[in-house]
Formats: structure tokens, sequence, C-alpha cells
């Protein structure tokens, strides 16, 4: 029988057929499945958007990368009372950009950064921005492309150049009606040529969870090389706050130390904290792990997945144990029917195959509704609201073939219950 | 009387079980029809007809004894042989017609079709013939509950001949119907026993019996009486 394909086609045919019959009824157990498939689609993917931000997020800091910042080391009496000598030293090294360069084995590139707060002003439009020193090798480390012009180079270095690349951003708002390259900005009391623009912000264009977690999606930026930052701005940093100055001295904010790998970035960030912390006595700086926040965004979003998972587990079985339940007295109401379609040659298998086919095309059928549902509503929720949602086809796979799966669950008992009734029993019910 | 049996009961028992009390249907029957006979089947309720006739039928198993049905032994069979057997060599004609009502008159008639595996092409083509030879063509494609009683027997009928059976076991068929019809279905009947079908009915109304060549009076399990009709038919 499983060779005859046109059977098949019959049976189906068939089961519509019985289907429709009552079509409110049929409608009625479909909704169970209608829902549970849609509910589980639109879940993950909205899980899946959210996660997809963070893991964007996450990633746009390098998964390659380790993170080494400069932080202001906790107010204790030995920095307050050794101070008639106003200016607080703290933070990362020249120097240790040269150890972690030169003992950290697998180390690709070590980048070291000052990051300074200063206006960038072009005609009579001025930004606040963060000016940020550094080498040549910034761009491959940032995963960002040139939108226009060149990155800085060895001869802008070498030669302290007042050479600025900016940020997307800032270009626009600067330059809003021109071609930034060629252009003077000033910053503090020097000028600088633009020699490129960085490419859009390349994750999405819209604010949302992602933009929040990564400040340099809304921060203006100006880098320039950073023998010239070193020159311009000196090494001091004066604060005049409400009466009284505070000065601090540090040398780099930032070390952004790239690997050979992913698989070498957790051992090298336990070296580099041994390392750092031998020669750094206060806690003066942070070390962040992109691929460890990326690592714990995983065990999130599959800790997320397995409840999503039972959610859909128990919707989909509510709705399974509700077909069951109808199967079941349409097989009470039909017995007439399986008594007649016994004596005319039906075999018990046949019968079986007549009921659960009914069932398959249920939950087939409401899984298909489900689907198209499931779909939809993703696309209103980020319509109405701004949450990114992601329609993975994996999701719609696995909550379609589930759906089948329960039809053939829970048919299996009613079919058989039909199969086994004594056909002259069943031609004599009324 | 004439032809080979194709039929052939030999000392058949049936007994049920009934909770812890044995209930004897059939006491031991032994019966044999030939091709082309026509065969009514008599006695009050209580008497085994019913008993018999599902054994018959193949939808059961007698107790003990033999059943031959055209030539193969049918007591021992298992439950898919049987279904292959009541789809090939019987044809029922039930009281309450049993139609499908999801099924027009066509797929009706397919139904046993279906079962034997018969090309769609070839099954609609046999049905077509069959509504035609029981003057249904103008309802093909209704639906049982759009038509008539006598309507709905007539595709019944048209249905039990489907498989071309070795025999047509008629279980009360004008019982639901008034005279007139009663009158139509039994000569459509008539006509399939003159063209050489082997029919076997129940029926506990005389002057429908006496359209049968042979009567067979059940009592209390055991065959009682059986009497050739002074048919008036040729």
């Amino acid at each position: 029988m499983f060779l005859y394909p046109r059977k098949y086609l019959r049976t189906i045919q068939l089961g519509i057929k019985s289907l429709m019959l009552h079509k409110m009824r049929s409608l009625l157990t479909m909704l169970g499945i209608i829902f549970g498939v849609s509910s589980v689609i639109s879940m993950l993917a909205i899980g899946e958007g959210a996660s997809y931000e963070a893991r964007e997020a996450i990633k746009r800091l390098g998964s390659t990368n380790i993170i080494i910042e400069s932080v202001k080391p906790p107010e204790d009496q030995d920095s307050s009372s050794e101070g008639n000598s106003f200016v607080l030293e703290y933070g990362l090294t020249y120097d240790d950009v040269l150890r972690v360069g030169t003992t950290v084995p697998a180390v690709k590139a070590v980048l070291p950064m000052r990051i300074i707060r200063e206006d960038v002003q072009f005609a009579s439009a001025k930004r606040q921005c963060r000016v940020i020193g550094t080498l040549p090798n910034y761009l491959q480390s940032q995963s960002e492309e040139m939108a226009l012009g060149r990155f800085l180079t060895d001869n802008d270095l070498r030669y302290q150049d007042n050479v600025c690349v900016l940020s997307g951003r800032l270009a626009e708002n600067l330059f809003p009606y021109q071609d930034p390259l060629n252009h003077a900005v000033k910053i503090r009391s020097h000028y600088y040529r633009v020699v490129g623009v960085l490419g859009q912000v390349p994750l999405r264009q819209r604010e949302g969870t992602a933009a929040e977690l990564d400040p340099r999606s809304w921060e203006h930026e100006v880098i320039i090389p950073l023998s010239t930052a070193r020159s311009r701005f000196g090494e001091n940093i004066i604060r005049r706050t409400s009466g009284s100055t505070s000065a601090e001295r540090v040398q780099l904010h930032r070390i952004i130390v790239q690997m050979n790998g992913t698989e070498v970035v957790e051992e090298a960030a336990g070296a580099i904290q041994t390392l750092l912390n031998r020669f750094h006595k206060k806690r003066d700086y942070e070390l962040t792990v992109p691929l460890r926040l990326l690592r714990q965004a995983e065990e999130t979003k599959r800790i997320f997945n397995i409840v999503l998972g039972s959610i859909a587990a128990i919707s989909l079985l509510v709705g399974g144990i509700g077909i069951m339940n109808i199967m079941l007295a349409t097989v009470t109401e039909r017995t007439r029917e399986i008594g007649v379609r016994r004596a005319l040659g039906a075999r018990r298998r046949d019968i079986v195959v007549q009921f659960l086919v009914e069932t398959v095309v249920l939950t087939i059928g409401g899984g298909i509704a489900g689907v198209a549902l499931g779909v939809l509503i993703p696309t209103v929720v980020s319509h109405l609201r701004d949450i990114y949602t992601i329609v993975t086809p994996w999701s719609l796979i696995i909550a379609f073939g589930i759906s089948a799966l329960v039809g053939i669950v829970f048919g299996i008992y009613p079919a058989q219950r039909a199969a086994n009734l004594d056909p002259i029993e069943a031609l004599r019910h009324e | 009387m004439s032809g080979t049996p194709i039929v052939c009961l030999e000392d058949v028992v049936k007994t049920y079980v009934i909770g812890d009390v044995e209930v004897h249907a059939l006491q031991g029957i032994s019966l044999s029809i030939a091709e082309g006979d026509y065969v009514a089947i008599m006695g009050t309720s209580g008497s085994g007809k019913s008993t018999l006739l599902n054994l018959l039928g193949c939808l059961d198993r007698p107790t003990s004894g033999r059943y031959l049905l055209g030539g193969s032994d049918v007591s021992q069979m298992n439950d898919d042989q049987l279904s292959a057997i009541r789809n090939q060599r019987i044809g029922f004609v039930f009281q309450s017609y049993n139609l499908l009502q999801q099924l027009t008159v066509l797929e009706n008639i397919e139904v046993p079709l279906i079962y034997q595996d018969c090309h769609p092409r070839k099954s609609r083509e046999r049905a077509l013939m069959l509504a035609d030879r029981v003057s249904l063509n103008d309802r093909l494609h209704h639906r049982p509950r759009e038509l008539s009683g006598g309507q709905q027997q007539r595709v019944a009928i048209a249905r039990s001949l489907a498989t071309d059976p070795l025999i047509i076991l008629a279980d009360e068929p004008t019982g639901n119907l008034d005279s007139k019809t009663e009158q139509e279905i039994l000569d459509l009947i008539d006509q399939l026993n003159d063209e050489g079908k082997t029919i076997i009915m129940v029926t506990h109304d005389d002057h429908v019996a006496e359209r049968a060549q042979r009567v067979v009076r059940l009592k209390d399990g055991v065959v009682d009486v059986i009497h050739e009709t002074t048919s008036t038919r040729a």
C-alpha cells in the first residue's frame, strides 16, 4: 500500500472531505496548533532578534580582541596624602604596550590608544568628540571600513602630521553639504586635515538595544596619529570643576590586544592580567574580553531557547491533546462508517491510515496557518514597537515538523481505536 | 437449481461468551448454495439469523465447522484475509443503506474498488457503468442525504456490485422502504438474479421471501426447514 502514491492522494482527499463535513469543528481543532506554532515562531524570532543585536554589538568589539582600559583607581589615603603634587598619575603606559607585545604569545597586534574629549570645529559647526590617538592598524582591529579617503599611515605617525579621520556620523554633522576630504577641522588650537571618513555606523542606523550597548555607535569620533596626540595634547589632563582643579596624568587610555585566533584569547587574557598585576600596584586598569561576553550572550540565548522550547512543547502538547480529544469523539461518531468500510473490505491498516491522515491533515493545515501567522506576528511587532526580530528558517521547519509529529503521536491512539472496533458491533452502532 | 455450490457450510457452530454465560447462536448448520441461487433466510429474532449472516459475510468466524466460499476455507483466515475476501467476493446491501455521507453517489460506489487499489480511471468507469445499471445517472454527484430512500438503496446495490462479487448479501434491504419502492428494489434484485448473481437475503417478510427460489427457515440456531418456493418468476 505504501507503494501507491495515488492511494495516498485519495486518502488525503477523503480526509479533507471528512473534515469539511464539520468545518467549524475542524477549524477550532486547528486553532490549538495554529496558535502553538505561531507563538513558537514569533517568540523565537523576537528572541533571535534580541540576541543577534547583542552578539553583533559584542562582535564589533572584536572577538579576537582583549581590551584593556585605564580606570581611575579608587581614592585611597595613599594618593590623597601623598599629593602636594596635584597630578594623579595612573593607567596604562607605553611600557605596558611593549611588555604585552613582547611577552604574550600569539599576539597579532597591540594597539595603544589615547582618548581625549575635545570639541571639534569646522566653520561654525562644533561637536563634542572623542579624539583618539592611535596607530594605523587600528582600522583592522575595529572591523570598520573607510567610506572616503584613507586611514592614517606610518608616515603620518612618523612626522606627527596634523591629519585626522572622522567617524561617519561626525562627517555628516560637520560637513552636511560638502566633501570633507582635505578640509581642516579645529581641535583645541590646532588644525587637522581630514584625510578619510569611516564607514557609516555598520550595525543599524537606528538606536536600539545594541546601539546603547556600544557607546561608539552614538559618539562622534576623530582619529589622529598617536604621536600627534602626544605632542599636541601632552599627558596631563587638567579638569576644572567647581572651583577646584584636578589634574591627571594618563599615558594611554586604552590598549587593544589583538590575538591570532579566538582559541588563544582566554589564555592570553590570563597572561596579560598576571603581567599587568606585576607592574600596576593599584587597580588602575580593567580587562574586557569580548569573546567572554559573546559566550555569555550565547549561553543566555541557549537558556532562553530552552525556556521557549518548553513553552512551545507545552502549547503544542495542549494542542495535541485537543486534537486527540476531537478525534476520539469523531471515531465514536463515525463508528458506523468504520463498520461499513470494514464490511466493504477495508483492512485495519486502512482504517488506521484514514484516521491518521485526517489528524495529520488537521495538524499540517494548522501548521501551515501557524507558520504564516508566526511570520506575520514578528513583522507586525517590528513595525509597531522598536523590536528587532529575525524569523530563522529552522524555527519554521522545527515548528512545522513538531506540529506534524504532534498529529501523528496524538492521532495514533484514536486511529488504533477505530481500527480495532469489531465490524459487527460497528455496523450495529446507531 | 443449477451450477456448482459456491457457499458451503459444514456443521457450523457459533458460540458467544457473554460474561459467564455461553450463548449458542448457531448449533450446527449445514447449507450449500449454488451459483445463481436466490436464497431467503427467515426466522424469528433470536433464531441465529444475524449470526448466520455475519458468518456468511465473513465479518465473523465460526467457533467450529467449515465455511467454504468459492472454494476457499474462510473459517481459518485472519483479519486481513477476511477483509480481502469481503472486498472481492461479497457484496453487502444493508437495511439502512449505510452510504458514506461525505461522499457523492459515484464515490460511494467506488469505495470497495479503492480498497482494491483499483486505478482511479478504471474505478470511475465502473462506477459510472453501475450507476447507469441502477438508473441513477442523473444523481451522480449528489450526496446520500439529497436522495430518497429508494435511490439510496439503489446506490448501495450498485456499490455491492462494484467488485463483481460471488454473492450478494442483502440484510432486509426493503425494511426501511414503502411498498412501492420496495417493489422497485425487489425487482432490481430479481433482475440481478436473472443475470446470474447469487443472492442471499435475510427477511422476515413472507411475500418478500416468496421471490427467492429457496427459503431457509432458522429456529433456535439450526435449520428448521428449507423449502422451494413456487416462484412466480420465470
